[in-house]
């Protein structure tokens, strides 16, 4: 280590550093790929590192702890750091978290999405926190000379057990940071936990009900100007000119300037309002005089999409699976049944809505504020297409107002970079309620032609789901291959557990210039729909209890069914419910994890149900924050309601219909049935996913429930469920 | 150009500001107060609600020069401070914890004053009142049942307390 050149001004600046402390993390460099390693605040700053940090402790006694997957209100401030701390021995309220930035250095997985935060974390950051733990227990042992066995950590201390004398972690930094790195630490059982499996509260909430959380939005930095931007109202459209000169007679207008926006594929320019205030520049942006070339685009519409999207249904499409013999068993049963089942663009719509602010400086350095999801793509993006170095671009990773797979696009955050690189100055670009609404990416809808037939004695013998949708890679690779299948659109429907003997599944692709994009579950949540709906379907024909005729396609043991005779149970499916009311059932199992609902109906007139309760059963393998995973599960039932029942996004002329909440409606308050949570955390194959399972079969057992009260089936979301039809 | 008087979380101030300026980009970008957040800027969502004499109002649909100066304005970080009586603030707050309501957090200011203005003009309200009164604050992240509890127990809370207080104080 000693050989190592000092270059530690950059780490010790970042970290806070001034005296002694150790850094535990993980080595990017290959000869160490993936290994431990700890590194004193000296060699930290004397290597160039390729170092992924975890814990560092100073020898203050300050105990920091990195988190990598942005806060986005899924509580991995909590649940991430948790996974450290548990094996650290170190209390919520001994250690702050820090965010990363983006940083090579912090690993290239700085990222929240695909529900794989916690189970991609679990093992590796509990590894980290147990070989620290040894080694500051080796350091004290060392200390006092006594044999290790006698010592153990607790509460940020090393205790000596015959005599019972302490030496905070503080203390310890020195002699530890001598130490070799054990290898193969030991992880604690969990019959000892004391954090993961428990309630924690989070961290960040004392910060969030007071106001003091600090979002993309509140970023304020000397000499900031904020932006406003007129988008082409119409997809694929064009700037033809503007006239700016009532604008610039609005007091506080600084410049209006054009400044594009590039989200994958699609690109737009537009004309931004710079201003000294927000409020002025949203004036400005009323006055502005833009002449647009709508390139023909102003013909498109939901009306003919939705036309455009049956006529493909005829096509064969490419195979997503294909088990047994279909065609032939389809065609040789008496019993078939086929349905058509269409869902909605839908709007991601958080509540703090897109904003980056960025500072371009003179000396091409960049500067970035935002609330994301993806960190690590940003920094991988930017350095690309500006052609920086990494270390010319500092990114401050925020809390995130939200972000249901929309914080995962960083098209707002060029778009504010392009502005600053103009005008030379650190910009703050806020898109208003009607931007976000208006100009996507929205998840994009897919239909569904399903087939099935059923035996003479009842079961299920021959099944196909054909997916016709846009592809969400057709935006995200332009060279994506339009024949091929993305797998992105038939996400989940070859891969339920179900024992069907003769399955073909197919995808037709449809082209779309809208863009599109990945939506808190993806095709899983509409893909759901149409899967579980018809399976009902199925059942029904075949004279069936929808939950009996789903076991009994499910012979082996599967997580899939201890889920469901778990859902039978929470749910007391065997108690008849009393007349007017009805139950339906759904599950899905994806990449992000496996979950399964039955929701409870009201009918309140031949076309009109209320709902009164969601059953929610989440298989999870293990668990790190029980009270974290019900709240997921609460907000996903209702993002789930509210895709299946509200507006949804549609097209007229080229453009949005919607705008604000007024007719993109979310579901509020007095709408909210009872949501009834169980976790699965034992017994699971795998660890498994929590931010989007609790949504798919949400839209779907809901759908059943109709059909159990009222008769009707219900095959097309949104579907109103004051007037059915 | 105009200016302004405006007392907000008990300290006056002056601001000068366009008289159109909604009071929510006044609190934010002139006086620097952050709590208070922007979600739709139509009185739609709620996220962006204040206290102006007490009333709870949607400050994205308030123009600075409809606000007058002898006007009480509370925001976030007023009831952070306690500024309401009877400690009603930290009360709501503190179920806010108890409860564990905020997701992502962004609508939470908006629902905390929504909540502290509904308790003082009802001290005891039931689910049908909490959804009446609640209803214009969206909340994406679906903390709904949430923010129903913790209004619940902070009733429950308030009602003891005011119990406690009521004790004679010159006793021991
Ligand atoms: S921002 Fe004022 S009500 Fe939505
Ligand atoms: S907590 Fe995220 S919008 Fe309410």
């Amino acid at each position: 280590m000693s050989s190592k050149q000092i270059q530690r001004r950059d780490f010790l600046r970042y970290a806070g550093l001034s005296g002694a402390a150790i850094i535990l993390g993980v080595s990017n460099s290959s000869a160490k790929a993936q290994e431990l390693e700890v590194m004193t605040s000296l060699d930290v700053a004397s290597t160039p590192y390729n170092f992924t940090p975890y814990i560092i402790i100073e020898d203050t006694g300050k105990i920091t702890i990195f988190n990598s997957k942005p806060e986005i209100g899924q509580g991995t401030y909590q649940s991430i750091t948790a996974l450290i701390a548990e094996e650290l021995e170190v209390s919520p309220e001994q250690y702050i978290v820090q965010q990363t930035g983006g940083e090579s250095k912090f690993g290239p997985a700085q990222f929240s999405g695909g529900s794989f935060s916690v189970r991609s974390s679990y093992f590796d950051m509990r590894k980290a926190g147990a070989a620290a733990r040894e080694m500051l227990i080796t350091a004290a042992s060392q200390q006092w000379n006594v044999p290790i066995t006698e010592c153990y950590a607790e509460k940020a201390q090393v205790f000596h057990k015959p005599t019972g004398k302490s030496l905070k972690y503080g203390a310890l930094v020195e002699t530890a940071s001598k130490l070799e790195v054990p290898k193969n630490p030991t992880l604690k059982d969990a019959k000892d936990f004391k954090i993961l499996g428990k309630s924690i509260k989070r961290q960040d909430v004392p910060l969030k009900v007071t106001g003091k959380a600090v979002f993309g939005i509140d970023v304020e930095v000397p000499n900031m100007v904020y932006a406003s931007v007129e988008r082409c109202p119409v997809f694929g459209g064009s700037l033809k000119s503007f006239d700016k000169t009532a604008t610039l007679n609005i007091a506080g207008v600084e410049q209006v300037i054009e400044v594009e926006r590039i989200f994958g594929v699609y690109k737009s320019t537009g004309v931004a309002v710079v201003a000294k205030n927000y409020w002025a520049a949203l004036q400005g942006r009323k006055a502005l005089k833009i002449s647009w070339d709508y390139k023909g685009k102003e013909t498109f519409s939901s009306k003919d999409y939705t036309d455009s999207l049956h006529q493909l249904a005829q096509k064969e499409g490419v195979e997503d699976a294909n088990v047994g013999k279909f065609d032939e068993t389809y065609q040789n049963t008496s019993q078939k049944l086929e349905a058509f089942y269409e869902t909605p663009f839908v709007s991601h719509s958080p509540m703090e809505a897109m904003n980056c602010t960025a500072h371009w400086k003179e000396n091409n350095t960049l500067e970035i504020w935002v609330s994301t999801q993806v960190p690590s793509d940003i920094i991988r993006d930017l350095t690309g297409r500006y052609g920086l170095k990494e270390e010319q671009i500092t990114l401050h990773s925020q809390l995130s107002g939200g972000g249901f797979g929309r914080r995962l696009a960083i098209d707002f955050i060029i778009e504010a970079v392009n502005l600053s690189k103009s005008i030379q100055k650190p910009v703050k670009l806020i898109w208003t309620r009607e931007d976000d609404t208006q100009f996507g990416p929205y998840r994009p809808p897919t239909f569904s032609a399903m087939k099935g037939a059923i035996s003479e004695d009842g079961k299920l013998v021959a099944f196909q789901h054909k997916v016709i949708s846009p592809t969400i890679m057709s935006f995200l690779d332009p060279n994506h291959d339009k024949t091929k299948l993305d797998q992105n659109m038939t996400e989940g429907i070859s891969h339920q557990q179900y024992e069907i003997p003769n399955m073909k599944n197919t995808f037709v692709y449809s082209d779309i210039h809208v863009p599109i994009f990945w939506w808190r579950s993806v095709t899983s949540s509409t893909l759901a729909f149409s899967h579980e709906c018809f399976i009902d379907e199925l059942a029904h024909a075949a004279g069936k209890d929808p939950l009996e005729f789903r076991l009994a396609m499910l012979t082996k043991e599967s997580d899939t069914k201890r889920l469901l005779l778990k859902l039978k149970e929470v749910s007391k499916w065997e108690k008849p419910l009393p007349k007017g009311k009805g139950r339906g059932i759904a599950q899905w199992e994806f990449f992000a994890g496996l979950g399964g609902h039955v929701v409870e109906v009201t009918k309140l007139s031949n076309k009109a149900v209320k709902i009164d309760k969601v059953y929610v059963v989440i298989d999870l393998g293990t668990v790190v924050n029980p009270d974290t995973v019900k709240a997921q599960m609460e907000g996903a039932v209702i993002m789930g309601i509210t895709a299946a029942i509200k507006n949804g996004i549609s097209f007229a002329e080229g453009k949005t219909e919607q705008s604000n909440f007024h007719d993109n409606p979310v579901l509020r308050i007095n709408e909210v049935p009872q949501i009834e949570v169980h976790i699965l955390a034992e017994g699971g194959k795998t660890i498994k996913g929590v931010g989007e399972p609790g949504l798919p079969p949400v839209a779907p057992a809901l759908a059943n429930a109709i059909f159990a009260a009222t008769g009707i089936r219900v095959r097309k979301m949104p579907f109103d469920i004051d007037n059915l039809s | 150009m105009k200016t302004y008087t405006l007392s907000v979380n008990n300290k006056t101030i002056k601001v000068e500001a366009e008289p159109e300026t909604p009071m929510l980009w006044v609190l934010r970008d002139y006086v620097g107060l952050k709590g208070t957040k922007f979600g739709c800027g139509m009185g739609l969502c709620g996220a962006c609600t204040i206290h102006v004499d007490g009333q709870a109002i949607r400050s994205c649909q308030t123009p600075i020069s409809t606000v007058k100066a002898s006007s009480k304005i509370i925001t976030i970080e007023g009831v952070s401070e306690g500024l309401h009586a009877a400690k009603i603030d930290h009360v709501v707050q503190k179920a806010w914890i108890e409860e564990q309501v905020p997701q992502c957090g962004y609508c939470q200011s908006g629902q905390i004053m929504s909540a502290v203005a509904l308790l003082k003009a009802n001290p005891n309200p039931s689910d049908e009142d909490i959804d009446t009164y609640m209803a214009g604050n969206i909340c994406r992240c679906g903390t709904y049942e949430r923010i129903r509890k913790a209004i619940h127990s902070a009733a429950k809370e308030l009602k003891t307390e005011k119990g406690t207080t009521k004790r004679p104080s010159n006793t021991r």
